[in-house]
């Protein structure tokens, strides 16, 4: 019995600190309680925590979604309108620009243009956040510059400073965070790249690869020539001819203020062997400051009480008003006060907690996301449905088509597929009505693609809907519709191209295609789906996995037939894209790791790109660009490809969640219904007990007849053997 | 037994230098220098300029073993390997390839780690051994041979099977503990209870089953059946005679782990979403991050030696008649 009671009494233990430990939060709540008064949002962050956090450093989309909230750079996005519109940020006003000849003499613009000069107005209200870099004495001077490790050896993290300070954002801050982007010891990815365009970046990169550096340097004292600090609010960037998308880049993170009194702090003594640094630790004057940055288990940001006076758009795109985008109209921002981005590496935890309630959204670039959405929808006669948990819980989807494409593309160099002759092309464009992208994209991504019928995604100037849109070589315009052409056309090109029924007519060999594919994007599944599609045509195909790393070799040597490989939008502009097609961006011409894996070498398109690229945009522009997509679907360049489209899911207390395809500024749009939020997760998470008592039962019935047995033995007799 | 200690510490360097030896060859088979530096620097507008500036700040810019252009010991000491391997020996891990100071993110994160591996070790260890003894306590019997059959299917299982099945379970469907998570801050305990309760039954299978092979080697023993014909009771002989000298397999094969509890689970705490070593070790794979590679392959060497020596040690406390010499 003594034993009984000790299983008894260890059950009401476990069960009562069960239940005193949790409180009135439902036993399953993983969040810890919020701050008193403050509205938090409760977010995921992708499987792949952020690398660096530095804004020159940076350039990777899941490190924006945190550098875009703490970090204003000179322009930004409109969060509502669409096609996407460029707004102030960090300056008055729009750059204003005046171009130079080669003297520095002011010249029209459709003069002998040299240079373009950029001069930006900051503006006078924005402020940092309160940081421990910025904490000055009586005398004005830093609070925390330290001459040895062992001076700042207590500070480990930055909520560890007790003092902080703050000032407003000077022009000299965007200057200095410029001149860091072409400093050697960051190694920006950057660099290369900007050097080409701002005057004076490469001399200042070599003139600082001189400079030794066993401490902090202070880039002031190093002029560029393209910056210049006109005064406290006004600088100018020199950029090398005309170049118009440049004030798209000056809506990346790249162009973020950097004040030197940060930079100089974080060089500290025996700093970054606490990991206190920027690359950790960013100081910005965006409406989010990061708290906690930890990014084995959550990223913290919190409220920037410096914030300048930002308010919710008043105006939208079309839709906007009837979708109940403009509720928080002219609110002030940001409308949440604390965001919470937790690591979910696995898909299983991640969707019960959303379902549960203690997400308010999906996911910001998960990566399993996917897979997720396969627990979410399902695939009925009307086509993708949203699942019964999904569609009870009352969770919104928030539809987006990605700015970006993914394709398999031909190596125009390859003796089989690539080639400039009309055979080549009637071969090429045999292999692409075979693939009928619209049954991949439902079969295998649950219709989470457009086909692509042209490089230029939607909602980027030179995408064109409906008839004007479709690629009229592989498909017609039937009843209001796109409709693959048919495979008998298919077959037919094959016989022009001089492979009847798939036979090489000179030699009767069967063709062979050899697509290369990364070895985790593609599964048997979608290759037995391939060989079907081509051998409807008599096509074999072969497939040769490898890495990344192996696929991009073949790649910087041209040792592929056909490949897969992907672009994502840096700005919504069509160069962004045609520049994929571009020869001097083919790696085999470069010598570099170029954008243009087909090697597609087109006298027309480069002479029509290098116009697009001066160009401002009009009417005249939109005819180059038409003739370069016409020029793509001529040529045939690329197998197939496709427009990403994401869905989100949004439980139904959030709201202000329309996707911005570039911008991932969007945070401090979010609102909250925090009231119906906790009444919704008590309703869902009410904890079920009886398992408890079940399992209780089930020990002392596998208990009991133990310890029944065992007396038994204990008290029994001598065996009985019956010789008696 | 100290002379013992140091000869052994001693034999742990060669062992040391083939580990890292065969780490870095596996890593440069399958990753060079410039996948790495790509890797770092992103897959967009990068420059070879750039590669190159980041092989040389990270000193990735010399040979991988011998140095061709160099003479002397030079052509030995000025490579990648030797630069790299050598500060692992006098501890300095350095940073990883994005820059963060490997010894301060291992010294914060081994917490999490141990915070689950040290519960489900012990009460592992504790449930295995009583449910071996139990079940020898009715050897030949059927409940015997049905505890064999539930061994052997609980082995058979596998371990995603059981994280899943008790996330599904336990955190979804009933709702009683959270499905994933870790705050160092909160009720860390709550967070505990899913992954030391998965842990523990998905080792009874193979644990209990080897205990109980251990204990029943022990029962059939003469001094056994001495102290059951002296009258002892069926508890007293499982827990004061078979189980002291069933001590020294069982040591052998439970001291050694020890030491790598800090090294935490892989799966374990990618399920649950616990920010141990086992889940940084899994990132820097992903991520082509050598430094933090080499660094938790060589804490993973001395930690598994330091156990085989604390194995040693504790034969002499388990059996007196053991020597180390």
């Amino acid at each position: 019995m003594k034993i009984l009671s000790a299983t008894r009494a260890a059950l009401g233990l476990a069960l009562l600190l069960l239940l005193s430990g949790c409180g009135e939060d439902p036993w399953n709540n993983p969040n810890p309680p919020s701050p008193e008064g403050q509205l938090v949002y409760q977010s995921v962050m992708s499987p792949a925590p952020p690398k660096h956090l530095d804004p020159a450093v940076s350039y990777a989309s899941d490190e924006n979604v945190f550098l875009s909230q703490i970090y204003e750079s000179p322009m930004g996005y409109h969060f509502l309108k669409r096609p996407y519109e460029l707004i102030p940020l960090g300056v008055e006003d729009r750059p204003v620009v005046t171009f130079l000849d080669e003297q520095g003499n002011e010249v029209a613009e459709e003069g002998d243009v040299a240079f373009s000069r950029y001069t930006l107005k900051v503006r006078p209200d924005a402020r940092y956040q309160p940081h421990p870099s910025l904490a000055v004495d009586d005398s004005g001077d830093p609070l925390y510059l330290f001459d040895s490790a062992s001076e700042g050896a207590r500070f480990r993290s930055i909520p560890d400073f007790p003092q902080t300070g703050d000032r407003a954002v000077h022009a000299n801050d965007y200057v200095y965070g410029i001149k860091r982007l072409a400093d050697p010891e960051l190694g920006s990815p950057m660099l290369g790249f900007m050097a080409q365009y701002i005057v004076g970046m490469k001399e200042f990169t070599a003139q600082l690869a001189e400079v030794p550096r066993d401490q902090w340097l202070n880039l002031d004292e190093y002029p560029m020539e393209g910056l210049e600090v006109v005064d406290e609010h006004t600088l100018t960037l020199t950029i090398y001819g005309r170049y118009p998308q440049f004030i798209y880049w000056l809506a990346m993170r790249f162009f973020s203020p950097i004040p030197p009194e940060v930079d100089r702090f974080y060089h500290n003594p025996g700093f970054i062997d606490r990991n206190l640094t920027l690359d950790w630790w960013p100081v910005g004057s965006g409406p989010f400051m990061m708290e906690k940055n930890d990014p084995n288990s959550e990223i913290v940001l919190v409220r920037n009480p410096n914030f300048r006076e930002d308010y919710f758009p008043s105006e939208g795109g079309p839709g906007d008003l009837e979708a109940g985008n403009l509720v928080d109209a002219g609110k002030r921002l940001p409308l949440v006060d604390r965001a919470v981005f937790r690591l979910e590496k696995e898909v299983l935890p991640l969707w019960t907690k959303f379902l549960q309630g203690y997400y308010d959204r999906s996911g910001e670039n998960h990566g399993n996301t996917n897979n997720v959405f396969d627990q979410a929808f399902t695939v009925g006669p009307d086509g993708v449905e949203m699942s019964g948990d999904v569609a009870d819980h009352g969770i919104n989807m928030d539809p987006d088509v990605k700015p970006g494409i993914y394709y398999y593309g031909f190596n125009m160099r390859d003796p089989v597929v690539g080639g400039y002759t009309e055979e080549k092309r009637k071969l090429r464009r045999a292999l692409q009505i075979a693939f009928n992208v619209e049954e991949y994209l439902a079969i295998f991504y649950k219709g989470n693609g457009i086909n692509a019928p042209s490089p230029i995604p939607p909602g980027i100037p030179g995408h064109l809907e409906g008839e004007a849109g479709i690629n009229p070589l592989t498909h017609e315009w039937i009843d209001g519709g796109a409709a693959r052409r048919s495979i008998d056309e298919a077959r037919q090109l094959l016989v022009e191209a001089g492979y009847p029924n798939g036979r090489d007519e000179r030699t009767g060999e069967p063709l062979k295609i050899f697509i290369d594919v990364q070895s985790q994007a593609v599964s048997n599944t979608t290759m037995n789906w391939m060989d079907r599609a081509f051998g409807q045509i008599g096509v074999q195909v072969e497939y040769r996995p490898a890495d990344w790393n192996r696929t991009r070799e073949k790649l910087l040597t041209g040792n592929t037939q056909i490949y897969s490989h992907g672009w994502l939008a840096d700005y919504p502009d069509p160069e962004n894209f045609l520049f994929l097609l571009f020869s001097p961006e083919s790696p085999l011409i470069c010598k570099c790791d170029g954008a243009n894996n087909s090697n597609f070498e087109h006298a027309e398109y480069d002479e029509l790109f290098r116009q697009v690229r001066v160009s401002p945009r009009g009417p005249e522009r939109d005819a180059m660009v038409a003739r370069m997509v016409e020029i793509y679907r001529e040529e045939a360049v690329w197998l197939f490809a496709y427009y990403p489209k994401d869905i989100y899911l949004s439980n139904p207390w959030v709201s202000n969640t329309k996707r911005h395809g570039i911008s991932k500024a969007t945070l401090k749009y979010i609102n909250i219904d925090d009231e119906m939020r906790q009444l919704k997760r008590a309703e869902w998470n009410q904890p079920i007990t009886w398992p408890l008592f079940a399992g209780a039962v089930l020990m002392i019935g596998l208990v009991l007849p133990g310890i029944t047995a065992y007396r038994r033995r204990q008290n029994a007799t001598a065996k009985n053997t019956g010789s008696q | 037994m100290l002379a013992y200690i140091i000869r052994r510490l001693f034999y742990a360097i060669p062992i040391l230098i083939g580990v890292n030896l065969l780490t870095f060859t596996l890593f440069f088979v399958v990753n060079s220098p410039d996948d790495m530096a790509v890797s770092q620097l992103g897959e967009k507008y990068v420059t070879p300029e750039a590669i190159e500036k980041w092989k040389v700040k990270n000193g990735y810019d010399k040979p991988l073993f011998v140095n061709d252009e160099a003479s002397g010991i030079d052509a030995i000491t000025d490579t990648i390997f030797f630069n790299k391997s050598l500060r692992l020996f006098a501890f300095d891990f350095g940073r990883s390839e994005s820059g963060r100071d490997i010894t301060t993110d291992v010294s914060n994160r081994m917490w999490p780690s141990l915070a689950v591996a040290l519960p489900t070790f012990a009460v592992g260890i504790g449930v295995n051994i009583c449910v071996a003894l139990m079940v020898v306590m009715f050897h030949g019997t059927k409940l015997d041979r049905w505890a064999v059959f539930v061994f052997v299917s609980l082995m058979s299982i596998s371990y995603l099977f059981y994280i899943i099945g008790g996330q599904y379970l336990i955190a979804k469907t009933w709702k009683l503990v959270p499905v994933s998570g870790f705050h160092p801050d909160g009720q860390v305990w709550r967070f505990l209870i899913l992954p030391v309760m998965v842990g523990v039954v998905a080792g009874i299978g193979s644990g209990a089953r080897w205990y109980r092979t251990l204990f029943l080697e022990e029962a059939n023993q003469d001094y056994v059946r001495t102290a059951r014909a002296k009258g002892a009771s069926e508890i007293s002989i499982l827990f004061n005679h078979i189980l002291p000298n069933a001590l020294i397999p069982i040591l052998t094969g439970v001291v050694v782990l020890v030491p790598a509890l800090f090294m935490g689970s892989l799966l374990i705490e990618s399920f649950f979403g616990i920010p141990g070593l086992g889940s940084y070790m899994l990132d820097a794979i992903k991520s082509q991050d050598f430094a933090i590679v080499r660094s938790m392959v060589f804490i993973g060497s001395i930690l598994y030696i330091v156990g085989l020596i604390l194995t040693d040690i504790s034969y002499t406390w388990a059996d007196p008649r053991v020597r180390l010499s």
